[in-house]
């Protein structure tokens, strides 16, 4: 029996998620729709004036980049809990972190990256001034990865409940709200055109601390959840 | 080294030592709450700034630092679940859920009724209202996650794993929200700076204190016994319990 | 004492309302938590009885399902 080195589970386990999610190309695409028409409709409700918009800009649409992410990672573990995968990795030989850390890539690079991609066409929609963009793509760039595995914790909690997809924004929101609070501020800041680094490195620091924890606590969750 | 705490890891042995337990708790609690709360109520003088309304101090306070030490008891109490395998300390942590979740909406209710009359808002978005806020939303997610189980073996580590993880976030959601407090400073608030106590504010908050700590420590041990017997419902120990009729 | 009669103790210096509010508030809350904790213990209590009855009547019936099936034959 030859055993795979880290690198090789970790993408194996990477390119079986992505192939899995492109053979869903809708559920893949619904996050990311969700985003841009969440963040349409805040025009409509609050009015079309410019400066209104442009000032809660950064905050419309990192309110919505939580929606989305939310809103997909339900299915982050789901799909593999129920038709017995999960179990296969839990008892397989590799480490668990491994495993987990690439399926938070892959939920990361499935959901994460195309809204950082969207981001900027839709700040241009709410006024965002021109040298806050900069800002947005970083501030995205940084957080959305904290955000995939934070809400990974929580999507591995509930995984075993039946009807876990409110439990699971209950559990995961308050636990986003510095990532909100920095990554807003520092795009506000930017807006003014002062620096932003103090912001950017406690959103790094928070990245770099969740890519380091979270993968355990996502494990012991797995293994507490499923039995 | 650890000897003395074996017996309480067993079931039955920690259900009767909780039994043994809430009764002095409870009465030492109702006894420095009446009398604490009577002096806070008509003794203790008024404050010079804040006038009568600085007696709502003296349940303020005191919940919302339990809010805050209960959080921490239960993600001790989880921690030592999970890295040391002791069975019934998650028990202990999902009976002291609901209890912190009181306590914190107390803190926050009496601090909107207390900031009505002194910042003439009943919300501000103040760094300590706020993370309170965010507190109240943790337990409610432990709590709701504990319920989504029905093998409470289950419920009671995924409860654990979640506080732990709020406990792990909680300084670094209050930070946050400090520093976003000081940033956004409303135009209304003056903050009223933390008055110097003087030696009569001093004893009647913290008889009221500990009254409120014995109370928790009270309901805990009831709470622990709860879940202990619905974990161990199969036990002979249990049946014979339960059968006997004796409280 | 603070308060030189009974009605300026329920005025509180005209923060009646707040200060009142706030007790009463709390007060309910905690009277809930204690209540619904004592009712919670004793439905597990009554639970895990019922539970242990229903299973003695079972075997009572199984035990004597068996001996007039021994004594039938």
């Amino acid at each position: 029996m030859s055993s795979l080195s880290y690198r090789q589970t970790f993408a194996l386990v990477l390119k079986r998620d992505l192939t899995i999610a492109f053979r869903h190309k809708d559920e893949m695409l619904n996050p990311l729709l969700f985003f841009i028409i969440v963040v349409t409709l805040f025009p409509l409700g609050i009015g079309p004036q410019a400066n209104t918009l442009a000032k809660i800009a950064p905050g419309i649409i990192w309110v919505s980049a939580l929606l989305a992410t939310l809103l997909s990672l339900d299915r982050l573990f789901k799909a593999d809990h129920n038709d017995g995968s999960l179990e296969q990795m839990l008892i397989s030989p590799q480490p668990l972190f491994i495993f987990t850390l690439a399926k938070i890539t892959a939920h990361w690079l499935l959901t994460g990256l195309p809204l950082i991609l969207v981001a900027p066409i839709l700040a241009a929609l709410l006024y965002l001034p021109e040298q806050s963009y900069s800002a947005l793509f970083l501030t995205l760039l940084l957080g959305t990865p904290v955000l995939s595995f934070m809400g990974a914790i929580g999507a591995a909690l509930t995984v075993g409940v039946k009807k876990g997809g409110v439990l699971l924004s209950l559990i995961v929101l308050p636990l986003y709200i510095p990532v909100l609070i920095f990554a807003t501020s520092a795009i506000d800041t930017a807006s003014l055109n002062l620096p932003y680094n103090g912001q950017l490195a406690i959103i790094a620091a928070l990245f770099f601390g969740s890519l380091t924890l979270a993968p355990f606590a996502v494990g012991a969750a797995l293994k507490v959840s499923t039995n | 080294m650890w000897k003395w705490l074996h017996p309480y890891a067993n079931p039955e042995v920690s259900y009767h030592f909780a039994g043994k337990l809430k009764p002095w708790l409870g009465l030492s609690s109702a006894l420095l709450l009446t009398v604490g709360l009577i002096w806070a109520l008509l003794f203790a003088p008024a404050d010079y700034q804040q006038g009568e309304s600085f007696r709502i101090f003296y349940i303020h306070v005191p919940s919302a630092i339990l809010s805050m030490s209960i959080y921490l008891a239960m993600a001790i109490a989880a921690l030592s679940s999970l890295v040391w395998q002791v069975r019934l300390a998650d028990a202990s942590a999902a009976a002291l859920a609901p209890i912190g979740a009181v306590f914190t909406a107390i803190a926050l209710l009496t601090g909107a009724a207390w900031g009505k009359p002194m910042w003439g808002t009943w919300w501000v978005w103040d760094a300590r209202l706020t993370s309170e806020l965010i507190l109240l939303f943790l337990y409610l997610g432990v709590i709701a996650l504990h319920n989504a189980f029905d093998d409470k073996q289950m419920a009671g580590k995924a409860a654990g794993i979640l506080a732990l993880v709020g406990v792990i976030n909680l300084p670094i959601i209050k930070y946050s929200v400090e520093w976003w407090n000081t940033l956004h400073q409303g135009p209304t608030v003056s903050k009223l700076g933390a008055p110097a106590m003087a030696s009569e504010m001093y004893w009647p908050f913290v008889l009221c204190f500990f009254g409120f700590a014995l109370l928790v420590g009270a309901v805990a041990c009831v709470r622990f016994q709860t879940e202990i017997i619905t974990r161990n419902k199969m036990r002979p120990w249990v049946r014979n319990l339960v059968t006997s009729e004796v409280n | 004492m603070q308060f030189d009669s009974f009605a300026s103790f329920l005025d509180m210096g005209g923060y009646a309302f707040y200060v009142w509010l706030s007790f009463g508030a709390s007060a309910a809350l905690i009277l809930l938590l204690i209540f619904s904790t004592l009712f919670s213990h004793k439905n597990a209590r009554a639970n895990i009885a019922r539970q242990v009855k229903r299973e003695q009547r079972l075997q009572q019936a199984q035990a004597q399902a068996n001996v007039s099936e021994s004594t039938s034959q």
